[in-house]
C-alpha cells in the first residue's frame, strides 16, 4: 500500500509498480477530471502538480509521488480560482476534454510568474494541445486571469 | 409544426408537468403527422414546482455546445432564468426522433421547433396565471420565470402554475407567437454560461472515459496490423505475468451487413483491472497474424494511381456551364496545381471507448456515441437482443469529428462483456486509434484555373479522385468528377 496525497486528501492505493500516476489516480482512486489523452507526454491532457510542478501524469510513476502533495483539476488555489472564472468570462472550452491539464498548466504559470508576457504563455502552455482549437480564448483568458489574481 | 404536434403529460411522480412535442425533421413522419397517424413526442421538457426546468437533450455534446444552445432556445421563448435550467442527456431511442449529431445539422433543422416548444410552454403558463388571477390572458406577461399582471404588477412564479397549467388545454397554432428577436436575451448573447462550465471547470463532466461501475473491467485489444486481417495464433506467457490481468479473450472479426452498421476488427483482448494492465497486457501479447488481402496495400502506391487517373478527362458531373477549353486558350493567365490528401485520422483527444454490461438478456452501455440510435441497432442485429433490452447511455464525447458516429468500439465492449459476463470498458490506445480507425479517403485533386486581364475567374477545371467511403481498400473504386 502506498499513501498519495491529493488535493489535501489521503488516499490508499495499491499500484503495480510500473503504473503510472494518471492511471491510479483514475482507476484505482477513482478521480477522473486527469484525463488519458496519448500515453506518452505528448498532448498535456493528463497535467497535474507535484509539490507545485506541473508533471504529466500517464509518464510519472506512482513512486515519484510518494509523500509530496499533488494537485488535480479537482483541487484548488487562488491560481485556479482566477483562471475559473476567466475561463467563465471567456467561455474557453468546447468539448473540454484538454481543458483540466490546460488550467493546470496555466496555474502553474499564474503560481510562478506575476506579470508572464506572451511568449512566457506560449511556453508555458505549449505541451496542451486542444483538438476544438481554443488557444485564442485561453491565452486572453490566463492574461485575464493574471488581472484578477492581482484583485484578490 | 401543428397543435397536434404538441403534447402535455400530466400526474408524474415529482408533481412536475412535462411538455412534448414532435419536432423531427424527417420528411417520412411530418407526412404520417399530416395523414393523422398516432403522433409520438420526441422533445420533452420538464417543469417542477420548485421552477426547475428539465430540458431532455437528445443530440450528443462533443464541444460544438448543443446542451447550451438547445437549452437556450427553449428557455428564449418560454422566458425561463436560466438559473433554473438543467438538461438531461437522453439515451438511444427513436422515440426522440432523429439523434444522429453528424453533419452539423442540429441547430439547422432543431431552432424553430425548440423555440416554438418553449413558446407553446410560455403561453400555457400565461393562460394558467389569468386562469387563477381571473383576468384575461391579454394582461399576463411571462418574464424570467414569473408570469406579470401587466395591470396590477403582481407576479406569480412559474413553479406555483404547475397545477393550473395541468388544467389547460394545449394552444392552438395562431397562439403560439415566437418573440420578435430583438427581444432576444440568451439566442446570440454571451449573457449565459455553457451549461456544462463549472463541470469542465472541475474535472466533473463524465465522458466515456469516466464511467464507471462497481467491479468493472477494463480492455485494451490487439487488433491486425493489416487491416481485416486475422489471428493465426497467440501466446499469452508474457501478458499473465503482469499484475492486474485477469484473462485474454479472443474476438472474431465481425464483418457488417452491405451499407449497413460497421461491425468490428476483431483481435485478441486483455482483460485486467485497471487501464493500464490491459495496456501493458496487450503490449506482451505475442501474436502470429494471417494479414489478407490488404497485405500489399502501399498507400504510396496508391497515391501515384489517383495521381495518374486526375491526369485524364473524366465523367463530367453537374453543374456543367460553358465551354473550359476554350476558356483557357481565352486566358491572361492560366494556373493548375496538383494536391493530394493523405489517410487523415479523426484523433479526437478522447480515444474511442466503450463501456457495456451484459446480463440477464439486457445490455447497458455507456459511450461517447454521435448516433446512439445506430448503435442500439447494431448491436441488436449482432447479438440478438431486443431493441428495448438495449440502453445507450450517451457520455460526453471529448471531440468526435464523425469518428463517434462509428459503433466499432462499442461493438467490441458489448462481445467482450458478454463473453466474460462483467462489465467491461474497452479503452483503445492513442496508437490503436491511429492505426486502426476508419480513415478520410486519401484522394488527388487537380484544379486548373484561367484569369482575365482584370483578374476575373473566366474558367475552373477540378477533377477529384477518391475511393468510396465504407469500401475495403482492396475493393476500391475510383470515382472522377470534372466540374467546369
Amino acid at each position: 500500500m502506498q499513501t498519495l496525497t491529493i488535493n489535501g486528501q489521503d488516499y490508499q492505493v495499491d499500484a503495480p509498480e510500473s503504473m503510472p500516476l494518471l492511471w491510479a489516480i483514475r482507476d484505482l482512486i477513482g478521480l477522473t477530471g486527469t484525463k488519458f489523452g496519448c500515453g506518452v507526454a505528448q498532448c498535456g491532457a493528463c497535467s497535474i502538480m507535484i509539490d507545485g510542478t506541473v508533471v504529466r501524469s500517464c509518464s510519472t510513476m506512482v513512486s515519484q509521488a510518494i509523500g509530496k502533495n499533488i494537485t488535480t483539476i479537482e483541487g484548488t488555489s487562488a491560481s485556479l480560482e482566477a483562471l475559473r472564472q476567466a475561463w467563465r468570462n471567456n467561455s474557453v472550452p468546447q468539448c473540454g476534454y484538454c481543458q483540466s491539464g490546460q488550467l493546470i498548466s496555466a496555474a502553474e504559470l499564474l503560481d510562478t510568474n506575476n506579470n508572464p508576457t506572451d511568449e512566457d504563455i506560449d511556453n508555458a502552455m505549449s505541451g496542451n494541445i486542444c483538438r476544438c482549437g481554443t488557444y485564442v480564448r485561453i491565452k486572453k483568458a490566463i492574461k485575464e486571469a493574471v488581472e484578477l489574481k492581482k484583485q484578490v | 409544426m401543428k397543435r397536434r404536434d404538441f403534447v402535455k403529460i400530466l400526474g408524474l411522480a415529482s408533481g412536475g408537468l412535462l411538455f412534448g412535442c414532435n419536432v423531427s425533421a424527417d420528411k417520412v413522419v411530418v407526412n404520417t403527422l399530416e395523414n393523422g397517424i398516432s403522433f409520438v413526442p420526441n422533445l420533452f421538457i420538464q417543469l417542477q414546482k420548485d421552477g426547475k426546468l428539465t430540458i431532455v437533450v437528445a443530440r450528443s455534446e462533443m464541444g460544438q455546445g448543443i446542451r447550451t444552445s438547445m437549452a437556450s432556445a427553449i428557455a428564449e421563448d418560454l422566458e425561463a432564468d436560466w438559473k433554473y435550467v438543467t438538461v438531461q442527456q437522453a439515451t438511444g431511442d427513436s422515440k426522440f426522433g432523429n439523434q444522429n449529431t453528424d453533419g452539423s445539422r442540429s441547430i439547422r433543422t432543431l431552432l424553430k421547433p425548440m423555440r416554438k416548444m418553449g413558446a407553446m410552454a410560455r403561453t400555457i403558463l400565461e393562460q394558467a396565471a389569468a386562469k387563477k388571477w381571473n383576468i384575461p390572458v391579454s394582461n399576463c406577461k411571462a418574464e424570467n420565470h414569473f408570469v406579470k399582471n401587466s395591470t396590477t404588477g403582481e407576479e406569480i412564479f412559474f413553479g406555483d402554475l404547475v397545477e393550473e397549467a395541468k388544467t389547460i388545454a394545449i394552444p392552438s397554432d395562431e397562439n403560439i407567437i415566437l418573440k420578435d428577436k430583438k427581444e432576444f436575451k440568451y439566442i446570440g448573447k454571451k449573457v449565459i454560461r455553457g451549461i456544462d462550465m463549472e463541470d469542465f471547470l472541475h474535472g466533473k463532466a463524465n465522458y466515456g472515459l469516466d464511467a464507471r461501475l462497481p467491479n468493472m473491467k477494463f480492455a485494451s485489444i490487439a487488433r491486425s496490423p493489416v487491416t481485416f486481417g486475422s489471428v493465426k495464433s497467440y501466446d499469452t506467457s508474457d501478458t499473465n505475468e503482469i499484475e492486474g490481468v485477469e484473462q485474454v479473450v479472443q474476438l472474431d472479426r465481425l464483418i457488417p451487413p452491405a451499407g449497413q452498421f460497421f461491425g468490428m476488427l476483431g483481435g485478441v483482448a486483455v482483460i485486467a483491472n485497471n487501464t493500464w494492465s490491459a495496456f501493458q497486457g496487450k503490449n506482451n501479447l505475442n501474436i502470429e497474424w494471417e494479414s489478407g488481402l490488404n497485405e500489399t496495400y502501399n498507400s504510396e502506391k496508391f497515391k501515384e494511381k489517383l495521381i495518374g487517373r486526375i491526369q485524364n478527362k473524366a465523367k463530367v458531373v453537374p453543374p456543367f456551364k460553358g465551354n473550359v477549353d476554350k476558356a483557357f486558350d481565352n486566358a491572361d493567365k492560366v494556373i493548375e496545381a496538383t494536391y493530394t490528401m493523405p489517410h487523415l485520422v479523426h484523433a479526437p483527444m478522447e480515444v474511442p471507448n466503450a463501456l457495456a454490461w451484459v446480463r440477464d438478456g439486457k445490455c447497458d452501455v455507456w459511450a461517447p456515441v454521435q448516433d446512439p440510435q445506430t448503435v442500439r441497432a447494431e448491436i441488436a442485429h449482432f447479438f440478438g437482443f431486443a431493441i428495448e433490452d438495449i440502453t445507450i447511455n450517451v457520455m460526453m464525447l471529448g471531440g468526435a469529428f464523425g469518428r463517434k458516429s462509428k459503433s466499432d468500439f462499442v461493438v467490441e465492449a458489448v462481445a467482450l462483456s458478454q463473453k466474460i459476463k462483467a462489465p467491461v470498458q474497452v479503452v483503445w490506445t492513442r496508437e490503436d486509434d491511429i492505426q486502426h480507425s476508419f480513415y478520410h479517403a486519401q484522394n488527388a485533386q487537380y484544379l486548373k484555373g484561367s484569369l482575365d486581364k482584370k483578374g476575373k475567374v473566366t474558367g475552373w477545371l477540378h477533377r477529384v479522385a477518391f475511393p468510396q467511403l465504407l469500401l475495403a481498400l482492396s475493393l476500391c473504386q475510383i470515382i472522377l468528377l470534372v466540374l467546369s
